[in-house]
This record gives structure tokens, sequence and C-alpha cells, in this order.
């Protein structure tokens, strides 16, 4: 896609200082032990702003070996500001493959999506999460919080979701919905669209979320059970579209709305930039690429 | 019903070398009403916080006999027992409804709140369980989507209430539950709360400066005075038969119109 960049001399492996990763790998390590339960960490510095993905790129940099193959996205997309940055940073600091291929990353830092390709053993998807407590806009209070966790007291976030079905008739939280991990710690999916919840259930890649400005650290194992919250007559429901992508014609991926002119056209494409470029090479056309080659829709 | 529910024994708080209260003993039974009364200052509420276990006493003991029948130590307890009586076994009616009410969600789901701390993961039910005690409440069930912060004082404390007694606790504590109520809505409150009490057999525990709450709603009383319980009794016999001095004075002090 873009020119390889050398890696630049002068700074340690991957930015961050040997002392600093060992710290992070630490947490990280206490956080697979306790899937879902945040673990606090002594967050550095990073050379771009809080918002940038600071926790991600720390996580990243302390699990990243000259071997691994990363793959940066953006709410989906390989080739957004954020999603190029953080490629271009590791490719500076620790020289390493990058790709946009999820199939051939080992190593997959997102901010705010789970790709649509299924994810197998030995890939690690490393979130970017802007606020790890799921109870925060609920109870303000760290303190209290933090005993919420220990006893497993969370009644107070089904009042949340109580509420919205009160008002809107369903749940209606759509992004960052919370989920509870192997039946214990509630947590926070990190601003993922509710769409991708279902993704994290059972699978069999490592899962590393990590928050620089809150410090904290947490983690799903493979093969963790991941439950959405809601209410046994309004069940947890996956966000649907009415219409398929409109340049790959998928209708089983989360699709962006784009507005396309300034007449009110818009069309639905798919947000994993790599799962419609795969989709197109293989021959699927949708409404926008002329005729379809082919029937997709079931 | 011979063996009580709650039994205080000693119970005494030192603040620092201030006396919050002194030597308190008493028992509680199931069904029973309790009124705690003194001026402010005298420790009626430090002791109401003792006996519902948070801060510890500085000395003495709380015996309460929980749904299984075994007893135990309140001061004992650990953090997760004490929240788990306070969300199933008990009730905490505070005189500002705005401690124990949670003002920016919606009368049903205040209600519903303790349902579902315990387990409840059906909306409809826990929706027709709180229409069900607003109507027992007597506030407009048209209502339950609207914040307490709409509601009027008389109502507020009555979506309290309701938000306490839905998961049928044995044992409710109430801080002065009439207090700031102009005079016709607390006769109805008043009225209400006996209503439930008696449906409900609840053991209450009532702290209050007004007598005529007392009256009204207790079959035993308290009186306190720097920290000491002075008299107890019956309620009838205390406030027509008192016998300390300073419980003549308080009795002889209500304005008669």
């Amino acid at each position: 896609m873009t020119a390889p960049i050398k890696r630049t001399e002068g700074y340690a492996f991957a930015y961050l200082d040997e002392q600093t990763k060992r710290m992070i790998r630490r947490a990280i390590l206490k956080a697979v032990a306790i899937p879902g339960h945040q673990v606090p960490f002594a967050a550095r510095d990073m050379p771009m702003p809080y918002g940038w993905g600071t926790g991600g790129i720390q996580v990243t940099a302390a699990i990243l070996g000259p071997a691994d193959v990363l793959k940066v996205i953006d709410q989906g997309a390989d080739d957004t500001t954020n999603a190029v940055s953080i490629r271009a940073f590791f490719q500076k600091t620790a020289g390493v493959a990058v790709t946009t291929r999820t199939a051939q990353a080992s190593v997959i830092q997102t901010r705010h999506r789970i790709p649509e390709e299924p994810l197998k053993a030995g890939q690690t998807l490393v979130y970017q999460v802007p606020i790890p407590e799921p109870l925060r806009f609920l109870e303000p209070r760290e303190t209290e919080t933090r005993v919420m966790h220990a006893l497993a007291d969370y009644g107070l976030m089904h009042v949340k979701l109580y509420e919205d079905i009160a008002t809107h008739g369903h749940i209606a939280k759509t992004y960052a919905y919370p989920v509870k991990v192997e039946g214990r710690y509630m947590m926070d999916p990190s601003p993922i669209p509710k769409f991708d919840n279902p993704k994290m259930h059972m699978s069999p890649a490592l899962q590393l979320f990590g928050a620089g400005r809150e410090k904290r650290i947490y983690a799903l194992p493979p093969f963790t059970r991941v439950e959405s919250l809601d209410f046994d007559d309004h069940p947890f429901e996956r966000t649907k579209f009415e219409a398929p992508c409109a340049l790959c014609g998928a209708t089983d991926s989360y699709l962006d709305e784009v507005v396309i002119d300034d007449k009110g056209g818009r069309m639905f494409v798919c947000s994993d930039t790599d799962h419609c470029e795969t989709r197109r090479e293989e021959g699927h056309r949708g409404a926008l690429l002329g005729t379809p080659a082919e029937e997709t829709r079931p | 019903m011979t063996a009580s529910l709650l039994e205080a024994q000693g119970l005494t708080k030192w603040y620092g070398d201030r006396l919050g209260c002194r030597d308190v003993s008493f028992d509680i039974r199931e069904g029973e009403v309790l009124a705690i009364v003194g001026e402010s200052g005298s420790g009626k509420s430090t002791l109401l916080s003792l006996l519902s276990g948070q801060p510890a006493p500085t000395s003495g003991s709380v015996a309460y006999r929980m749904r299984d029948g075994s007893i135990r130590d309140l001061v004992s307890l650990s953090e997760a027992e004490r929240r788990f009586l306070f969300r199933t076994d008990w009730g905490f009616v505070h005189q500002d409804a705005a401690k124990g009410l949670r003002m920016g969600v919606s009368a049903g789901g205040n209600v519903g709140e303790r349902l579902m701390a315990v387990g409840a993961r059906h909306y409809g039910d826990i929706r027709a369980a709180a229409e069900d005690w607003l109507e027992r409440v007597e506030i407009d069930v048209s209502r339950i989507d609207e914040k307490p912060t709409a509601y009027s004082g008389g109502m507020r404390q009555r979506l309290q209430i309701a938000r306490n007694l839905v998961t049928a606790p044995r044992l409710v504590f109430m801080d002065e539950p009439t207090g700031g109520l102009d005079v016709s809505v607390q006769a109805r409150l008043l009225d209400l709360l006996r209503r439930l009490v008696a449906d409900m057999g609840l053991a209450v525990i009532v702290v209050t400066h007004d007598l005529a709450v007392a009256r009204l709603l207790s079959d035993r009383i308290m009186v306190m005075r720097q920290g000491r319980v002075i008299e107890a009794g019956l309620t009838d016999r205390v406030l027509d038969d008192p016998r300390e001095a300073y419980t003549q004075l308080l009795v002889s002090s209500i304005l008669q119109p």
C-alpha cells in the first residue's frame, strides 16, 4: 500500500524501555488471569495525545516481537489518520512487518471495531479504550465502583437498561454495550458497536484492552464466556442493516453510512475496509459498482 | 413469635471524646414498631446508624435473626452480607427523600432497582411490580416514567417507601419520615405507613422528634437524652403517664390546638 518505512535508529525496540514493557506485561498477565478485571498500571506519556490510543499502543509495544505482523484499524478502516499514524509509529520504532489483511496479522490494534473475518488462535487483538469503567456514568466515585466490582454488585447497570426500555421501548445502547465476563466481572468492551459483541464470546484469539489516560489494562483470554447484558423479555439483539454494502454487497457486515452528495444521497459501506476489499477481489459487486456479478443477498 | 428479630446489647459510640450514645439495650420483635424520640443531639441518629451496621459501635453488640433463623452479630457481618441485607431484608427511609432515591432515574427504575439487584431479569415482571407498588403508595401509575425531581415532597417520600418495601423486608429503619412535610401531607403519609406496616407485618424502628408520629405509629417508645435511654415502655403508657421529668417536659411542650 505505502512505501516501506525503515526502522529509525536510536529508539528502544517498539519505543518503550524494557522496564516499562516488563511492568506492562506484568499487568497484562494479571489481567489475563482475572478475565474482565481492570488492572491498574503506570501508563507512560506517549508521543501523541490522549484519545489517540495511548493505552492500546503501550499494550502493543509491550507484546510486540520482531517476528510479529501488525495490523492497525480505526473504526474498521486501515487507511484513516489514526491507523496510518500508529502503523507508521511501530514501523519506525520496531521495524515490524505490517499488513492490512486480518488473516495475516499476528497482532491487531483496533479502535472501536472487531474485524469481520473471524480471528484465529495465536492472534492478539488490542483494543484502545477511552473509559474502562462500565459503571462510570452511573456511579462517579471510583471508590464505590471498585467495591461494586469486588462484591459483584451490578444491579445498577440493569437499572440503566430498564430506563432505556421505559423511555425508548428497547435497549437503546448501540456501542460500548456492557458485558459480563465468565459470569463474574462487568466489563466495558470499549466503544465497539454492539454488532461486534458476539464476536468476543469464545473467541480463539487473545483480547487485550488498554486505557492510557485511565491507566487500566484488562483482558479476555481465548475461549472466555462473554455475555451481553439484557432482560429475559428484551434479549440482546445485534444491529441489523436494511441494505447490503454498496461496494461489495455484503449483508453480514457492519456498515457505515456515507453521505455522497449534497442532495441527500447516501450509501452504506462496510466499515471493515479489508473485508470489503477482499470481497471485491473475489468478484462480489455492490449496487454502486455497476451490475452485481452475482446475487449476494440470500 | 417469641424470639426477637433484633437485639441490641450495651451499644456505646464515642466520636473521639464526644459521646454519640451510651449503653443502649433493647429488642424488637417481628411486626413491632419502636419509636425512638428525643431532642436533636440526643443520640437518636447515631443509634439508628449503629443498628444498621455502620459505623461500628465502640462497644456493645447487635444480634439479628436472619431469614434462615440463624442469629448473627451485625458488627461482624462482611460488607457483602451487609449490603445484601440492605437490599433484601431491610429498608431505610431517609428524612430527605433525595438521599434515599436516585433522582436521575424514573420512579419505575427506583422501585425496580432492588429487584434487579437481587437478580430479577424480566422487564415485564419488574415493571408490573413497580406499578403495583406505586398503586399501593397512592402514586398515579401514569407517572411511573417520571423522575422523582418532578414529584412533590410527599410523593417523593411515598416513592421512597415503595422502593424500600418492594423486596418485602422484615425490618425498616425510618429517620424522621415525615420531617419537612406539611401537616396534611404528614397525616396522609402516616396513614399509609400505618396500613402498610400492619398489612406486611413489618418491624419498624422509627426515629422522630415528633411525638404525634410516635403516638400514631409505634407500639413501644424509647426516650433518649444525652446519649442515654432515660425511659422506655408502651407508647400510650409513656406518653400518657411519663415518669421522667424530661419526658414530662417533652409531652407537655406539645402545642394543643
